[in-house]
């Protein structure tokens, strides 16, 4: 006799005093083979904002099966200090005290990009003086550098080599002496002004340049040899966190990321700015597209800085550092006194003293500030990574109408989804890392 | 072309403002309109406050303006491409400006989309990447005051524009491109965040970098500052643009 239960839990028949149910349980084998302990438990993990492998506030959300990453959401904005709004209420030269604060690791690109822009706007591009671009290259390399220096350190933290993070932030403490010996700072240095540079090269900043470029190729050297045959290096860094060239243009990644999957998009050599197009340099790819190969990459492109800065330091003939229109420069050349830098005291002799008229301008440039044509202009340059873009628009006034930072830190850490995705938790972290994200910017 | 990295001859470069400053031409220390909400000075200064003429009088305020064919270097090339791939060209692109060697189109809002597409696939323009996705607020000088600038690069023939799209603060939105550009969908956000301009076809329009139940949008022209109450006498450092300021 049949009946209509479901047989799975319990058989019945019909007796004369009612139907009667056998219950034996269930069979549990049968129970937990449709469920699949490894691949159907999805588990979300909180990362960050604080956590030491996120570079600063930095938060991941993570769906795991396992240790199996099924998807990633990046939450970004925890460090937005509306820097792009703060400007538009300072005058133009005082925008370089603030976007020097975006990306603290390459604070020179902001500023010149920024100055770059300001210049475009102003259409004095080609006014700007040799001597002028030249620092602006070498800074720039210097920089560069720096904050390549920081990536292979924190990266090798991140994966285990705690030495190597020593190493790292030591040789970039070097480079950022030479930066306090040139700008007074060793960051946030506001030093890149639109019209030119801030102040001249000290002779002494020169030595030690010089000392610089003989000392970091030997420390190259010991890095690769300590982490390039490294198993564990390789291991940690070869075939994670893959992303291919078609991958990198449609998600907008640019820089060594994109370059480590081939293609040699540098602006420095697609689009020259600052005279980049007089120096001899490469640009160094590899076919991987995965963190092995933006550490290759990365560590090509610090050789490749050590080139330019070397060409830089010999293109460096004495000149202005400024536009020589008065109207624009900055008034006063600065200069080290007792208590230490600010104008000098020949200028300041000469408004108080001798000229009413220099007296006024100076007091007009400093306070109002000069007045920029209305348009708007894009200027884009190859930050340590990748395309930093700024569109600034100008409504005539001395203030900026409107900046924005196209922020490489940014648009590149959208890709962390798509390398990450399907791999390992552990991949997470060096993947993100590979692009070298950097909040500061990111959130600006 | 016009000289690169040179204003253009044209009045306003492109930037839609409304009218020249009584006293431009005269030169007579400057009088502005009116003060918007975009900028006034303390004190109710609603001047310069530049009695020294030092400012140079320049400010002027004008519509924006296509410029005159031929372009020069590769905006023509770049424009008639266009309008061969793009059988919408006529009806899509309101202005062709081109100031200090950068030439922007300006297109209908809702055929954004469209032609991002056209630009990026077509062999003769090839705009593969969409270097960046950014808003201006231009409060008091045009209607349509939110804009949406996109600039595109091409890769392959190292060339840039710059596309434009122009909506209400009442009716903001803008067909997404993500669809196009991938790379769009963080910047669409932060666009949305900071103005209010709603993408449309977004896979996700939420905030970005404020947090999620932020009011308003802060880098709208007219968005309030407030200030900084201080503990002497009741004093108050009053907001930005309240403050005493050369314009």
């Amino acid at each position: 006799m049949s009946t209509s239960t479901n047989p799975s839990y319990a058989e019945s028949r019909e007796t004369t005093e009612g139907r009667v149910f056998t219950v034996t349980g269930g069979d549990w084998d049968q129970v937990v083979s449709g469920h699949d302990p490894i691949n159907d438990e999805r588990l979300i993990v909180n990362m960050g904002p604080q956590h030491p492998s996120t570079h600063g506030v930095l938060r991941l959300i993570l769906e795991l099966e396992g240790e199996t990453v099924r998807e990633v959401r990046a939450v970004v904005g925890y460090l937005h200090t509306g820097i792009e709004k703060n400007l538009e209420y300072r005058n133009w030269v005082q925008g370089s005290t603030f976007v020097t604060r975006m990306d603290y690791l390459s604070p020179l690109f902001n500023e010149t990009a920024y100055s770059l822009a300001v210049e475009k706007l102003l259409g004095i591009t080609d006014e700007v003086t040799e001597r002028a671009s030249v620092i602006r290259v070498l800074m720039m390399e210097l920089n560069r550098i720096s904050s390549h220096l920081v990536w292979i350190a924190t990266t090798a933290l991140e994966l285990g080599a705690v030495n190597m993070m020593l190493y790292g932030f030591r040789e970039r403490e070097y480079v950022l002496d030479i930066f306090e010996l040139i700008t007074g700072l060793r960051m946030n240095h506001a030093y890149v002004r639109p019209g030119g540079v801030a102040q001249d090269v000290p002779d002494e900043a020169i030595v030690k340049i010089r000392e610089f470029l003989k000392m970091l190729p030997k420390r190259l050297k010991e890095y690769e040899d300590l982490l390039s045959g490294q198993p564990i290096w390789q291991e940690r860094t070869k075939d994670v966190a893959v992303l291919d060239v078609t991958g990198c243009v449609a998600l907008g990644v640019t820089g060594p990321v994109l370059r480590s999957a081939g293609l040699p998009w540098d602006l420095r050599k697609t689009m020259p700015y600052c005279g980049y197009e007089n120096y001899e340099f490469d640009v160094p790819t590899t076919e991987s597209g995965d963190v092995w190969g933006r550490y290759l990459v990365r560590m090509a492109e610090m050789r490749e800085s050590l080139k330019i800065i070397e060409q830089a330091l010999d293109k460096l003939r004495p000149g202005p550092i400024m536009v020589a229109d008065k109207k624009i420069a900055w008034p006063a050349q600065l200069a080290i006194g007792v208590d230490g830098m600010g104008n000098s005291l020949e200028h300041v002799a000469k408004i108080m003293g001798q000229s009413m008229e220099s007296l006024i301008h100076h007091f007009k440039l400093v306070t109002e500030g000069f007045r920029v044509p209305p348009g708007q202009v894009y200027v884009g340059i190859e930050s340590p990574r990748g395309e930093l873009g700024v569109h600034a628009v100008s409504d005539g006034g001395t203030r900026p109408y409107r900046v924005h930072y196209r922020e490489p830190s940014f648009v590149n850490l959208q890709a962390l989804p798509a390398i990450s995705e399907g791999g390992l938790i552990a991949d997470v972290i060096a993947g993100g890392a590979s692009l070298d994200p950097v909040m500061g910017g990111c959130d600006r | 072309m016009t000289e690169p990295n040179r204003p253009s001859e044209q009045p306003g470069g492109g930037v839609p403002v409304s009218r020249p400053p009584i006293g431009a031409t005269s030169g007579a220390p400057a009088e502005y309109p009116p003060a918007s909400a975009a900028g006034r000075g303390m004190f109710g200064v609603h001047g310069t406050g530049d009695t020294s003429g030092f400012g140079g009088l320049v400010r002027q305020r004008v519509a924006v303006v296509s410029s005159p064919r031929p372009y020069g270097g590769y905006f023509d090339e770049v424009t008639d491409a266009l309008e061969e791939a793009y059988p919408g060209f006529a009806d899509a692109i309101e202005n062709v400006v081109v100031d200090r060697g950068e030439l922007t189109l300006h297109i209908r809002p809702e055929r954004i989309a469209e032609v991002c597409q056209v630009l990026r696939d077509d062999a003769s323009l090839r705009f593969e990447l969409c270097s960046s996705v950014s808003g201006v607020d231009y409060l008091g000088s045009d209607a349509r005051r939110l804009h949406v600038v996109y600039q595109l690069t091409s890769m392959t023939y190292r060339r840039q524009i710059r596309l434009e799209v122009a909506v209400t603060a009442e009716e903001p939105r803008v067909p997404s491109v993500t669809s196009v550009y991938p790379t769009a969908d963080w910047q669409e956000r932060e666009t949305y965040d900071m103005f209010g301009v709603v993408f449309d076809g977004h896979p996700g329009m939420t905030r970005i970098l404020m947090p999620d139940d932020w009011e308003g949008h802060p880098q709208r022209k007219d968005y309030p500052l407030g200030g900084v109450p201080v503990e002497y006498k009741g004093a108050e450092i009053p907001p930005p643009d309240e403050r005493r300021s050369y314009q």
